[in-house]
């Protein structure tokens, strides 16, 4: 099949559609095309991709200091949300966390010995992916994503591997394409990403790294 | 057999079942649950309305409102809806009304004179490259992005913040705001593509500066 040529300015029309997966194949095979042989178009398209990405980073949304506590407040004093009681009976997770912050210490002590994958503290975890699953990733992102995800940076340097193998070298799920493993992702619960570190631990080795 | 235990614990499985358990509790009168229910979510609360607010205080009090409102009607909530998105179209609901009733005219943006259904060309093609995510770790820059964000129109700002932050889908984004899917898909490509150049244009002023770029390059 011959792909039509398209212009520039039908690309940057298009360029959020092609971003979401909503473009036609023979479209997506001409723009795929283009961005062949036009730097500007990539350039619009890396920049929008890097838009995108930055501000879909939870970090990216912070409340204001104590705007929970106050929430708390207002729902108990409205008669309808949590008791004096239940506040009363939530203090037992103040000695709880305390421990778990001992425990949580002497980890990050035993840490530091050992090089760890390059992860920030904020990346999401990989919950409820599963291990096997193939994955894409490239030299110079951290993210990894399922094939053919419009996220993927320089695809040219991209490999694949299982998810399991991409989290041990410290890669974090593509928040668009790895949506719905992520959307009920709790920190307290057994996850791949854990799985991961525990093998990691089991040997004591160091990752190649995301790099 | 580890990787068996993966499945087996499903942890995203039991989150979603711990939700749903306590959705229905809270529907059956336990309201004291109801603040366990609603804390994952209480930024993506504070920030639909701040999207639409543009004033801390007014964003705060309205995600209040908006939760309170939640517990009122929780027995109407229908499991076939992601509990999240229910939460973040009741908050927009009550940031919408609020700004109508303070007839709030918020006028601002670089791209106020332009029509919706013109076109809007990309202004810089320099050479890309990723910005780290440990970008973000800076509080400067998340203030630069916040500031960039805060430039555009309320129009385009309002459907970035519900499709690109809360993560939305179109067709929520539209419903949440009143608007057709295709107003959605106008006004999120001018959104992406302004703060592209707004991002761009941070570039030369250094907002990334000590970001480990190769000499020469810019994130895009």
């Amino acid at each position: 099949m011959v792909n039509e040529a398209i212009s520039c300015e039908r690309v940057w029309r298009e360029i959020s559609n092609y971003l979401e997966g909503d473009v036609e194949p023979g479209l997506r095979a001409a723009l795929d095309e283009h961005f062949k042989t036009c730097k500007k178009c990539v350039s619009v398209l890396e920049g929008t991709r890097n838009v995108i990405r930055l501000y879909s980073d939870e970090r990216m949304i912070e409340v204001p200091a104590g705007f929970g506590r106050r929430l708390e407040r207002r729902l108990a004093q409205s008669g309808k949300g949590p008791s004096v009681v239940w506040s009363t009976r939530a203090a037992w997770l103040v000695p709880a966390a305390a421990l778990l912050l001992i425990g949580g210490g002497i980890r990050v002590a035993n840490s530091l010995s050992v090089p760890r994958p390059i992860l920030s503290e904020h990346a999401n975890p990989g919950k409820n992916i599963p291990p096997d699953m193939l994955v894409v990733v490239s030299a110079d992102a951290k993210d990894f994503h399922v094939p053919g995800c419009p996220f993927i940076h320089n695809k040219d340097k991209e490999r694949t591997l299982t998810a399991k193998e991409a989290m041990r070298e410290g890669y974090v799920p593509c928040v668009r394409c790895m949506r719905k493993y992520l959307e009920t992702a709790d920190a307290g619960h057994i996850s791949l990403e854990q799985e991961a570190q525990s093998d990691f631990d089991a040997d004591d080795e160091a990752p190649s790294g995301a790099r | 057999m580890a990787e068996a235990n993966v499945f087996v614990n499903n942890p995203g499985l039991a989150e979603a079942t711990r939700e749903q358990d306590l959705i229905a509790r809270v529907q059956r009168g336990q309201n004291e649950l109801f603040y366990e229910l609603v804390r994952p979510y209480e930024r993506r609360v504070y920030a639909a309305a701040l999207a639409i607010l543009r004033n801390e205080s007014d964003a705060e009090d309205v995600a209040q409102e908006a939760m309170l409102k939640a517990l009122a009607n929780i027995r109407q909530f229908r499991a076939e809806a992601r509990f999240s998105t229910w939460l973040i179209q009741i908050t927009v609901n009550e940031a919408l009304m609020r700004r109508r009733r303070e007839r709030t005219a918020i006028m601002e943006g670089i791209d106020d004179r332009r029509d919706e259904e013109g076109e809007y060309a990309p202004r810089d093609f320099a050479d890309w490259r990723e910005i780290p995510s440990e970008a973000l770790e800076r509080k400067e820059v998340r203030q630069r992005l916040a500031e960039a964000l805060a430039t555009l129109d309320r129009k385009y700002r309002e459907v970035f913040v519900l499709r690109d932050m809360e993560q939305l889908n179109i067709q929520e984004t539209a419903e949440a705001l009143g608007i057709s899917v295709a107003s959605v898909k106008t006004r999120l490509l001018r959104a992406r593509l302004m703060l592209r150049d707004l991002l761009a244009a941070g570039w030369e002023q250094g907002w990334f500066s000590r970001l480990p770029f190769e000499k020469g390059t810019k994130p895009w």
